[in-house]
């Protein structure tokens, strides 16, 4: 029986590809007393690693993941473990070229070289594949192969070799101490270590582990069938693992991989298998392996008569057998996205979960530096673990999402794809009265937010060609023009919003101002009443959060953000908060909701329904204050993120629907209509240069790049003020800018509108590269309609972000012009900002 | 109390290991079942009839039913068995029992299909004796199973090594019956024709080798595998490899063993350099016998494996080719 | 032309430690699926070889729940002609009782005009060990029985098969028809193609119902054996192990000497 030391700077719990890399990026980074424990045998534990198809196809539509699959990759290289064999995305449909351009799209953003190619082509690479089966294919020369294994085994032994690593394979963790919130002591088969820094690498086991803290990893082991067949005699003569392209046979969700001699059939196309982690066998109880569980060949049959069809000769030999068969286990997440860091529930208790072997050394690497310094590289937010909302972590609903999820695996998704499982799951309290107007509900965080409003659907009429039509069925999916609609008429009466998707929390005690003065960048010592829109930013000066602060009283801030990034924001906060326990954060986001009224008629509906004094000179920009409105108590805060007069009025959630029936009720006068946040997270901040955060801001942005510097730099010091204050003195290397689509014809005559991720190059089709090596994308587009305008924001080179730059949008493999409309965050509507001053 | 009658298997130095395991078996059950005489039967050529008795007597034998019949010189179970139930009728016996051999639980299946009762094969331990419980071997040995015998006479045959050969202290002088059993020209029809040689295959294909060396990453190189090719010559056998080498291009597809090469049977397999993932252990954990070398000790081939030596392959599979060397001369 | 019967069973899949239902009456197959026996594997490699030397038709067989049709596809997808599906509740059923509900298939189909010339079973059941079934099944069709049979092949009216006896390699002879159980090892099983797989999904499989009162297994639980820890002997480390080595290669008799 192996047995582990008494005690360590840091146990790794898990010998898979992340476990292994990050031991290794940890003792990189000056980690020393790091121990590895794994309750398999090394190298091959057992995990999903072992069985790991290991190639790597490195174009994704999301930036981070992409970053950090090159990242892998170049990790992969300077190990020699990785071997290019190139590979194809082929498409059996003309709807799968289309996404195979947009696929195109972000290798071109992303810099990654690919191109379209015909069923030719790919035979002469694949001679054993029908071409007439396919219509196109996207090909990636820079497609290949790793021996996740051995890269393991070579980043624990360079950990070793720099004293600082000592593994111990064949122990299992039997639990997990926690002392006030801290972790303190993993307990194993082979004895207990004393350790306050313990990281979860351990796959699909990890919620179970992560359980015995108290703490969450909603992820679940989940099916991934896969077969391997030979002796292929087409194969037979060739050496080494892979000498033939990879091919994914993206309309079957499947893929053939050559592996030696043989060739491997992996789907994604099977119903969603899903286990519970609690029920994987142990080591001696699995057949093969824990995670390689018993073939049910049912589910794979249809996929190899798809298979068949494309390559005849090899899987139609009947010499050809299929010798390894197996449901493999893989974890999967219920938004896809990794789940990494500490985690919200124990202090020093990390994850680094939910990880491909593509990614598996970007992510040790990742982790490694956010452990280290707190500022990885490239941005983390959409990996959060603090990003999940209590039901979020449910079994249920991580069953329900991987579920539907798993079959877009090779799924051509829509940008505004909306889920169709577990919802209704957060309901505003005027969610009955909405349903009523006939709202199109999006879902965020599990709130349910009216997108638009059917009952609009009138206002077609009144604006006519003004709310922009969009005669593509792709660019129309996920929208409807009653959005451009509900902007007119809130620019020109008013519009009432339900915003009740708004994270908030209090930040209450003696030292709540020094707390939140340390942490925001904007001024925080500010009169109560104020209220303050600020970007909150790291060590590094990335951003971290966009949110505004009210100063509810001397020792009471309200921080209202986002529902998405909400709870790793209100972590951020929680992680700052004073040790002397003099200011403490108090979640409120299920005591208050909040309603937006905007437009140029705002103060007359409002005003209809309150005696409190509103006018400007009373009640000015950036005030907050507590009025009546008829019998309610209501919060008023006059900020806008839709660039008109108006407020958002916060009240207790039981009182959020006689409050939106009142706001109607008096609004109708006015010509006020229920607006969607199609509206108010698209349409209306663009038209005013406003920057979101997941969008055009992250970790990997700064202020100056997003040019939202204000002119002086407050004297309190805060998280990356030093970092800020140099960024200020020295010259963008990128620069955010808005721009004008100049026209959206495509070639064969149709109008086309972006919908965000393309890439900006030149007029010409060039590329061009900012001063991060990076190539420009569309963070945002959406309709202008007081504009009349398509809209895209984009990073552009210092020297292409001017005011008239001319340059071109590749949508769907086609060129479209655009010009640059603003270098900087100048709204393009109403410049001055007359309309929200009222 | 009726008799236990046991079924004695001869060889060349008397009763097999096995056959006398079962005696000192039957001896415990008779003793719990209240001192029921043991019998022993033994059918077909014995080559020393004197020794075998002795073992016999040694094991506390009452009676000796020794069939005789010129056709009972090629091995014939229907037979066998036919001269099994002729014994058990005269002793009266209540029990049935045989060594858990190929033999001894095919005779035996004949014998209760005969005389229409249950029979329990592979039978480790007496729960109880009325009504009759034991527990025998399941799922290859992985699992076993309480079962219970309710007819009349019952049949089982005893799994090896359930208890050791343990002679009584004064060895009795069996009572020798010779008999005649009742055979049929059924009772012969399936009977040993001929015996062969093992087919000794001189070609060592990977499957058929009874010598398999094999080797994985540990070989470190496309040229790591000279001294494990001498080793295979030296011991006539053929060369496997993990699927590593293969992926590496090493070695050609077709020497893979595992999950998606070869399954091998050897009867050794010298795992050299080999961690022992499944997808290899699937290959060849049908090996009579395992011997790893590793410099791992707590590699799965190493705490799977028979026997194993811990150290680099290549300094270790050149002092045993030197050591074959020597002694092969 | 020879027609063969092959009977397989569906049994949990093998693993390093056994788990056990509640109720302690079977081996509970959820962490490694279902299979058949690698003799059952061999039967049916034999079976497929024969029917192919001779021109006749290789049947598969099995007896018990639905869900074994996943191991009568997984036969026909090698090459079975045919499969029969005997719906039984056998989870009481017994050795005599399995044998009977395949004997009586056999005479059914004999009535119906096909004739078994050859009945191959696995030596033992994977989950019962048994030894016993193809004896009593050759009993109740008055069949002369092998068992222990690694390889067989029909000369004329003649199954010539065999197996390791104490004496090296036994050959029987034996007329047909006749039942031999398989051990495995003497041939080795192929595995399915997707042609054959996909064969097998659309093959049609006779499905019979066996309503008898079992005799039974007069089993009274299972239960499982004390842990064996590695039972690995270190012979030495480095070069000087090499005599050790030498040694049990030479005890082993794979030494030529």
């Amino acid at each position: 029986m192996a047995t582990v030391p008494s005690s360590a700077r840091v146990v790794v719990i898990g010998a898979g590809i992340v476990g292994n890399s990050l031991v290794y990026h940890l003792a990189r980074l000056g980690w020393r007393d790091i121990v590895q424990i794994d309750k398999g045998p090394l190298p091959n534990p057992g995990g999903s690693t072992g069985h790991a198809s290991n190639f790597i196809f490195p174009v994704d539509h999301s930036r981070e993941i992409t970053d950090l699959t090159l990242d892998s990759v170049r990790q992969y290289q300077e190990m020699g473990v990785f071997t290019e064999s190139g590979g194809y995305e082929v498409a059996r449909t003309e709807e799968r070229m289309e996404e195979l351009r947009r696929r195109m799209s972000s290798a071109r953003a992303w810099g990654i070289e690919s191109e379209l190619v015909t069923p030719e082509q790919v035979a002469e690479k694949v001679p054993f594949l029908d071409p007439t089966v396919i219509v196109g294919a996207f090909w990636t020369p820079s497609v290949g192969v790793v021996d996740s294994l051995r890269a393991g085994t070579i980043m624990r032994e360079r950990a070793q070799e720099l004293g600082a690593l000592q593994v111990v394979a064949t122990v299992e963790v039997t639990g997990l101490d926690v002392e006030e919130g801290r972790v303190t002591r993993v307990r194993t088969s082979g004895g207990d270590i004393d350790a306050t820094t313990v990281v979860i690498a351990c796959g699909v086991w990890s919620p179970k582990l992560a359980a015995m803290a108290g703490a969450h990893i909603p992820l679940t082991p989940a099916v991934h069938q896969m077969i391997s067949v030979g002796p292929v005699p087409q194969l037979a003569g060739t050496t080494g693992e892979i000498s033939f392209p990879i091919i994914r046979d993206m309309d079957t969700f499947c893929y053939e991989r050559q592996h030696g001699g043989d060739m491997e059939v992996g789907s994604y196309a099977h119903r969603p298998i899903l286990h519970d982690p609690e029920d994987i066998p142990s080591i001696e109880q699995a057949k093969l392996s824990p995670t390689e569980m018993p073939f049910t060949a049912d589910d794979f049959d249809p996929q190899l008569e798809q298979a068949l069809e494309l390559m005849p000769d090899v899987l139609g030999n009947p010499e050809v057998e299929i010798r390894y068969a197996i449901n493999g286990l893989l974890s999967l997440t219920p938004d896809g996205a990794p789940i990494l860091g500490e985690t919200p529930e124990v202090q020093g208790l990390w994850s680094a979960a939910a990880v491909w072997v593509k990614e598996g050394p970007g992510v040790g690497r990742l982790v490694a530096e956010w452990m280290t310094d707190g500022t990885p590289e490239y941005d983390v937010s959409n990996s959060d673990i603090a990003r999940f909302y209590p039901h979020q972590r449910t079994r249920e609903h991580i069953k329900a999402r991987t579920g539907e999820a798993f079959n877009k695996t090779y799924g051509i998704v829509h940008p505004g794809e909306q889920w169709a499982s577990d919802r209704d799951k957060r309901l505003a309290p005027m969610h009955a009265r909405q349903r009523e107007q006939g709202a199109f509900f999006f879902e965020a965080v599990g709130w349910e937010r009216p997108f638009w409003y059917a009952s609009n659907e009138h206002l077609l009429g009144e604006y006519g060609d003004a709310v922009m039509p969009r005669e593509h069925e792709w660019d129309a999916r996920w929208w409807s023009p009653i959005i451009n609609a509900e902007h007119l008429a809130m620019r020109e009466r008013a519009g009432i919003v339900d915003l009740s998707a708004f994270a908030i929390f209090d930040v209450v005690g003696p030292g709540a101002m020094a707390a939140v003065q340390g942490i925001v960048v904007a001024q925080a010592d500010v009169a109560p009443g104020r209220v303050v829109y600020t970007p909150v930013i790291d060590e590094r000066g990335g951003f971290r959060s966009d949110l505004t602060v009210m100063r509810l009283g001397h020792d009471h801030y309200r921080v209202v953000t986002g529902g998405a990034h909400g709870m790793v924001d209100r972590k951020w906060f929680a992680d700052r908060m004073p040790a002397d326990g003099t200011a403490s954060v108090v979640d409120q986001t299920s005591t208050y909701t909040t309603i937006g009224v905007w437009g140029p008629r705002a103060r007359d509906l409002l005003g209809s329904v309150t005696d409190a004094d509103i006018s400007h000179e009373s009640f000015g920009f950036g005030r907050c204050r507590d009025i009546e409105v008829g019998s309610l108590g209501v919060l008023a805060s006059r900020i806008s993120y839709v660039g008109e007069l108006g407020w958002e009025l916060y009240v207790p959630m039981e009182q959020g629907a006689p409050l939106w029936d009142l706001l109607h009720a008096a609004g109708a006068e006015h010509g006020a209509v229920p607006v969607g946040i199609g509206v108010y997270g698209t349409t209306g901040r663009l038209e005013k240069g406003y920057r979101a955060f997941g969008f055009e801001l992250d970790a990997e942005r700064t202020i100056v790049e997003a040019g939202m510097m204000r002119p002086k730099v407050k004297d309190a010091d805060f998280v990356g003020r030093e970092a800020y204050l140099k960024q200020r003195a020295d010259d963008p290397a990128t620069v955010l800018c808005t721009l004008t689509v100049d026209d959206h014809t495509s070639a064969d005559g149709t109008q086309r509108y972006m919908l965000g991720g393309e890439p900006i190059v030149g007029r010409d089709g060039s590329p061009l590269v900012d001063g991060h090596g990076h190539r420009p994308y569309v963070t945002s587009a959406g309709s202008a309609p007081s504009l009349g305008k398509h809209l895209l924001m984009a990073y552009l080179p210092p020297d292409q972000a001017v005011v008239g730059s001319q340059l071109a949008v590749s949508y769907m493999e086609q060129l479209y012009p655009v010009t640059v409309a603003a270098g900087d965050a100048t709204p393009l509507f109403d410049p001055a900002n007359d309309r929200i001053r009222g | 109390m009726n008799a236990i009658i046991v079924l004695v298997e001869p060889e060349a130095q008397g009763a097999s290991e096995v056959s006398r395991e079962t005696l000192t078996f039957a001896r415990d059950l008779a003793a719990r079942a209240g001192g029921a005489p043991v019998h022993a039967v033994v059918a077909g050529p014995a080559p020393d009839e004197a020794a075998l008795l002795a073992h016999l007597g040694e094991q506390g034998v009452a009676t000796v039913h020794r069939a005789v019949d010129d056709r009972l010189s090629a091995y014939a179970a229907a037979a066998w068995a036919a001269a099994v139930v002729d014994a058990a009728h005269s002793a009266s016996a209540g029990i049935v029992l045989a060594a858990g051999t190929p033999r001894g639980n095919e005779i035996l299946a004949h014998v209760a299909t005969r005389l229409d009762v249950a029979m329990a094969a592979n039978v480790v331990e007496v729960d109880g004796v009325d009504p009759l419980v034991v527990t025998r071997q399941v799922v290859g040995g992985s699992a076993l199973e309480e079962m219970r015998l309710d007819d009349a006479v019952a049949v089982l045959s005893v799994a090896g090594h359930a208890c050791d050969p343990v002679p009584v202290e004064s060895p009795s002088h069996p009572e020798v019956t010779t008999y005649s059993p009742t055979l049929t020209d059924t009772d012969l029809v399936a009977r040993v024709a001929r015996t062969e040689e093992a087919a000794a295959d001189e070609s060592a294909a990977l499957t058929s080798a009874r010598v398999v060396v094999g080797a994985g990453r540990g070989a470190g190189s496309a040229d790591g595998f000279k001294d494990l090719l001498e080793l295979t010559d030296l011991l006539g056998g053929a060369l496997g490899v993990s699927r590593v080498v293969t992926s590496l291009g090493w070695r050609p597809h077709h020497e893979q063993v595992g999950q998606t090469g070869s399954r091998i049977a050897p009867d050794v397999y010298i795992a050299c350099g080999i961690s022992g993932a499944i997808q290899h252990w699937a290959g060849c954990q049908s090996a009579k016998t395992i011997l790893a070398i590793n410099t791992d000790p707590d590699a799965p081939m190493v705490t799977k494996a028979h026997y194993a030596v811990i150290g680099d392959l290549h300094e270790i599979v050149p002092a045993v080719n030197e050591e074959l060397r020597a002694r092969l001369g | 032309m020879a027609n063969v019967l092959v009977c397989i069973k569906r049994v949990p899949g093998a693993s390093g430690q056994i788990l056990l239902t509640e109720d302690e009456q079977a081996v509970d197959a959820r962490h490694v699926g279902w299979t058949v026996s690698p003799h059952e594997e061999c039967a049916v490699e034999l079976a497929i070889q024969v029917a192919a030397a001779t021109g006749g038709a290789a049947t598969v067989l099995t007896v018990g729940s639905s869900d074994a049709l996943e191991q009568l596809r997984d036969a026909l997808a090698v090459g079975c002609a045919g499969a029969v599906l005997v719906e039984a509740d056998t989870q009481h059923f017994g050795p005599v009782d399995v044998a009977e509900s395949i004997a009586d298939v056999v005479r059914a189909h004999e009535v119906a005009g096909t004739t078994y010339d050859l009945v191959v079973l696995g030596n033992d059941a994977a989950d019962t060990g048994d030894f016993q079934v193809g004896v009593r099944l050759a009993y109740a069709l008055e069949r002369p029985v092998l068992t222990g049979i690694s390889t067989c092949e029909i000369d004329g009216d003649t199954v010539v098969a065999r197996g390791d006896g104490p004496d090296g390699l036994e050959v029987f002879e034996v007329p047909l028809p006749a039942v031999v159980a398989v051990m495995e090892g003497g041939v080795s099983p192929r595995y399915p193609s997707i042609p054959g797989r996909m064969k097998a999904k659309r093959a049609p499989v006779e499905t019979l119902t066996d309503s008898r009162k079992p005799v039974g297994s007069g089993r009274v639980r299972l239960k499982l054996p004390p842990e064996q820890p590695s039972q690995v002997e270190i012979l030495g480390a480095g070069a000087d192990a090499a005599p050790a080595v030498v040694d049990l290669l030479v005890k082993l008799g794979v030494v030529a000497k």
